[in-house]
């Protein structure tokens, strides 16, 4: 190397030493990324009000009737609006962009009023040929292109179990749909993010690609999609309601590890964070900075056991594992306590629930007995499936299945813990080829219907219900709690389908979790939704 | 030397078709069904076979790879399955924000890792030394997982000097052009955002460099320690030149090539294996990206961005195989 080239060298070194440096101590008012720097405020940002939302992923399109992930509708639920609305923190049925609602008296039309003024973000009116044309655009699609669709209303425009027979405008604001035959659910189904109302215009013009740019009535418009980092709304100044958004500007950033999102909120850089560990709710308490959000449950998480499977096959055997597992010691070692002990496959909070049921207390010595009815006195060798990834209604796969396996041992069960990757998992649960697994399920509607017929009805073996449950007569009662449309009458019925899925043990139900979030504590108004889509529109700072 | 290029582009061919092939039959081994991710949990049977055939799953896998191939020939990169974008389109931006992070992390590496070697050498045996190679075996045995929350707990939470994750101020975003944000920055001026984005690159640059440092600084030193003790160094030493330009000018000289190969090699790995680094700092690269797409069984997704990281690993290679003959004039190619 000639003299010149090592001094070149030298220099170089020298300036990227100091640019990092200067990049690190620089004191620059614009850079609104450390709490101290937010604090002083600059005179642009102080005014506008930002709400950074750091979640675990990305959402896949915000075209919501595209897509079945939450993350997608998290962000799409403030762009585009439903007919329906659940709410605050419930699954009631609430006004929306519909205001009246009203069911014939054999439940197989639905007329609904329309509310008056509103526009779409590209200024189209919102009217009812708008709702007409958004479902004659899932009606005529598949199941690739609108997902949900199919699977809450029966299939597409000529299927056989297709729900909705026709949406007709009549006149400007009123809106009928006939339905095929009655289906109990349809306004929690209709009030689901996946079906909110969008811009004709605008899907017509942009096709398949209207997940990229989404134009809806909400309180939010969309302004920048940056894939798996950010994605940017901001306030609709000709909102409909002109009392809301509080907000000028909402971005939602994909921070994909829990303890780094942690770290995000404790510098102030996010203002709230998603998907907070049980075990990190006692540090978010601990600052007075922040605040802890806990998202009302509706979750469940449980231990399916294979029910074609020897010997879980037998009846006893499963009631046995059910009597052998300590629930609340799960809970309170690895939810923090922050989980109900579950004893139906559905929340408390859901219409319908059964209270009266006694569920299996833990009891060693009845699981023995029963194994020793099941000519087993001296147990058996089984697999138990630890799922690998964490979810709200199973914060650690592993650890619980541990904890599942010494109590199994207590009664002289042998479990072999084994997982998966995550997709290969639930692949071969679906196959059936577990013992038993460890699951769990968000409820999309906070129906009944949306846990019990989907997670433990025959017709969805080989779909969701992994522990390939079969019973006729629970069958019977959820088939025809579908199109009851009396409410006390079909409370029953799903009363009666607990007290025999209870008795035949396909699961052990373990625990109902209460998911947490936490936040600045100049945060107000923020109601997490139990369906994981959270509505920004009354959000504001102190 | 043109003929020498050629020879190593042709080359490249069966190499990367060999790749295309092993990843093609891999990802399609494991099990996972793309068409039931796709749908989600409350889909059909009957959906998911229709799916399966719009996706050409259906089809036997040869008939799947051949056309695979004829696209790839036609620089057809595929389609995703999940967010039905053209790969080559959605690929760009992953690729930038990690090849950013990488270089910013190899000049880290480079610039302490080399000189640590060098001095580790010249002052065998010193307490530098000693120091230095210690630091290294930490370097490299390091979790990076454990490091990198370890950053954002000092600088981040606790001394507040730098940004925990990703690319850049959110509340001030850059205006992407070339989704390279330092060049972006600086084409559209704005110095200030320059800045940030540096900033933004500080830990997880050095969590990303703490592994490749280390490897080139113990390269470096063997090396030089091998030329140190050669005659011609003597000679040097004993014309009187100082011990400065001995050591960087004729030692570093010829015991460079080696520590170039290491460099190569660590910068390839860099762009493909940064995903801890990238799920740590919440970075929107490649590396998650691909990780995600095998989550989802995105066959076109991780064919295609596998391909495109094998293509630049072999070509930094290539390029780091060209660099020798620049550096020691007594390398020739024919």
């Amino acid at each position: 190397m000639s003299k010149l080239k090592i001094w070149s060298f030298l220099l170089l070194m020298i300036v990227a030493v100091t640019v990092v440096l200067a990049a690190c101590s620089s004191d620059d008012s614009s850079d609104g990324d450390t709490k101290k720097d937010n604090e002083e405020g600059t005179t642009e940002t102080a005014e506008e009000k930002v709400l950074i939302f750091g979640r675990g992923g990305d959402s896949v399109s915000l075209d919501p009737a595209a897509v079945t992930d939450g993350e997608s509708f998290k962000v799409t639920q403030n762009i585009q609006e439903t007919l329906l609305n659940f709410g605050q923190q419930d699954t009631t049925i609430n006004e929306g962009l519909a205001t009246k609602w009203e069911p014939s008296e054999d439940g197989l039309s639905y007329t609904f009023t329309l509310r008056e003024g509103v526009k779409f973000h590209d200024g189209t009116d919102f009217n009812a040929e708008a709702v007409v044309k958004n479902f004659e655009r899932w009606a005529g699609g598949s199941e690739d292109q609108f997902p949900y669709y199919g699977s809450m209303f029966g299939g597409y425009a000529g299927d056989e179990g297709h729900v909705i027979e026709s949406v007709t405008a009549e006149g400007d604001y009123t809106i009928i749909f006939k339905l095929t035959r009655a289906q109990a659910p349809f306004l929690k189904n209709i009030a689901m993010s996946p079906f909110a109302i969008a811009s004709p215009t605008a899907f017509e013009a942009a096709g398949d690609k209207f997940g990229d740019s989404p134009v809806g009535t909400g309180p939010f418009k969309f302004v920048e999609w940056k894939r798996n980092d950010s994605i940017t709304i901001e306030k609709n100044k000709e909102y409909w309601n002109s009392e809301e958004p509080k907000l000028d500007k909402v971005i939602f950033r994909a921070i994909p590890d829990n303890s780094a999102r942690l770290n995000d909120l404790l510098t102030g850089a996010i203002d709230l964070a998603d998907g907070v560990n049980p075990s990190d709710g006692s540090t978010v308490e601990g600052e007075a900075a922040l605040q802890l959000f806990e998202r009302p449950s509706m979750n469940i998480g449980y231990l399916g056991l294979t029910s074609t499977r020897p010997p879980f096959d037998n009846k006893k055997v499963r009631q046995a594992v059910n009597y052998a597992i300590d629930k609340q010691a799960i809970v309170d070692a690895f939810f923090e306590g922050r989980a109900e002990v579950a004893k139906n496959p559905m929340p408390s909070s859901i219409s319908g629930y059964n209270d009266d049921i006694p569920g299996y207390e833990y009891d060693p010595e009845k699981a023995k007995q029963l194994l020793a009815e099941a000519g087993m006195p001296d147990g058996f060798e089984m697999e138990l499936w630890a799922m690998p990834v964490p979810r709200p209604y199973m914060p650690d796969g592993t650890k619980v299945a541990e904890a599942i396996q010494k109590n199994l041992a207590d009664v002289g069960i042998t479990a072999k813990i084994v997982s998966f990757e995550w997709a290969t998992y639930l692949e071969k649960a679906r196959n059936g080829e577990a013992d038993a697994f460890l699951l769990g399920w968000t409820g999309d509607n906070g129906d009944a219907d949306n846990f019990l017929y989907v997670l433990l009805d025959e017709d969805n073996i080989g779909s969701n219900n992994y522990s390939y449950y079969s019973n006729d007569e629970s069958h019977k009662i959820l088939i025809e709690a579908q199109t009851e449309v009396d409410e006390d009458k079909r409370n029953e019925l799903y009363k009666q389908a607990q007290v025999i899925i209870s008795e035949e043990a396909p699961w052990v139900p373990l625990a109902h979790s209460t998911p947490l979030l936490a936040g600045d504590a100049e945060i107000i108004n923020f109601y997490p939704h139990p369906t994981g889509s959270d509505r920004l529109n009354k959000v504001d700072f102190k | 030397m043109l003929h020498y290029i050629g020879k190593r582009l042709l080359q490249l061919i069966p190499v990367l078709l060999g790749m295309t092939f092993i990843v093609f039959m891999i990802i399609r081994a494991i099990p996972g069904n793309p068409a039931q991710l796709i749908l989600g949990q409350l889909a059909s049977k009957e959906a998911i076979a229709a799916l399966e055939i719009k996706l050409g799953l259906s089809q036997p896998w040869y008939t799947q790879y051949f056309d695979y191939l004829a696209g790839l020939l036609k620089g057809d990169l595929g389609e995703s399955m999940r967010t039905v974008q053209p790969v080559a389109k959605e690929i760009w931006p992953y690729l930038a924000a990690t090849m950013e992070l990488a270089f910013f992390a190899i000049i880290i590496a480079v610039i302490i890792g080399v000189n640590a070697g060098i001095i580790s050498a010249w002052f065998q045996n010193s307490w530098f030394d000693y120091m230095a190679m210690v630091l290294a075996l930490i370097g490299v045995s390091m979790p990076i997982f454990w490091l990198g929350l370890m950053e954002q707990w000092i600088f981040g939470v606790e001394l507040q000097w730098l940004p925990t994750t990703g690319r850049e101020n959110v509340r001030d975003p850059v205006n992407s052009i070339t989704s390279l944000y330092i060049v972006d920055t600086i084409i559209q001026g704005r110095f200030d955002q320059l800045g940030t984005v540096l900033k933004h690159l500080v830990l997880p640059g050095i969590a990303l460099a703490t592994i490749p440092m280390a490897i080139i600084a113990r390269m470096t030193r063997s090396s030089m320690l091998e030329v140190m003790r050669a005659d011609y160094v003597r000679t040097a030493r004993a014309k009187g030149q100082k011990m400065f330009f001995v050591v960087y000018k004729h030692a570093l000289k010829n015991a460079i090539i080696p520590v170039l190969t290491v460099i190569g090699l660590q910068t390839g790995l860099l762009l493909g294996g940064a995903i801890l680094t990238e799920t740590i700092f919440g970075w929107p690269g490649i590396g998650r990206y691909i990780y995600e797409a095998i989550q989802f069984r995105d066959y076109p997704v991780i064919q295609s961005g596998i391909l495109v990281v094998a293509f630049i690993f072999v070509m930094i290679n290539l390029f780091v195989d060209i660099l020798y003959g620049v550096v020691d004039p007594r390398i020739k190619y024919d």
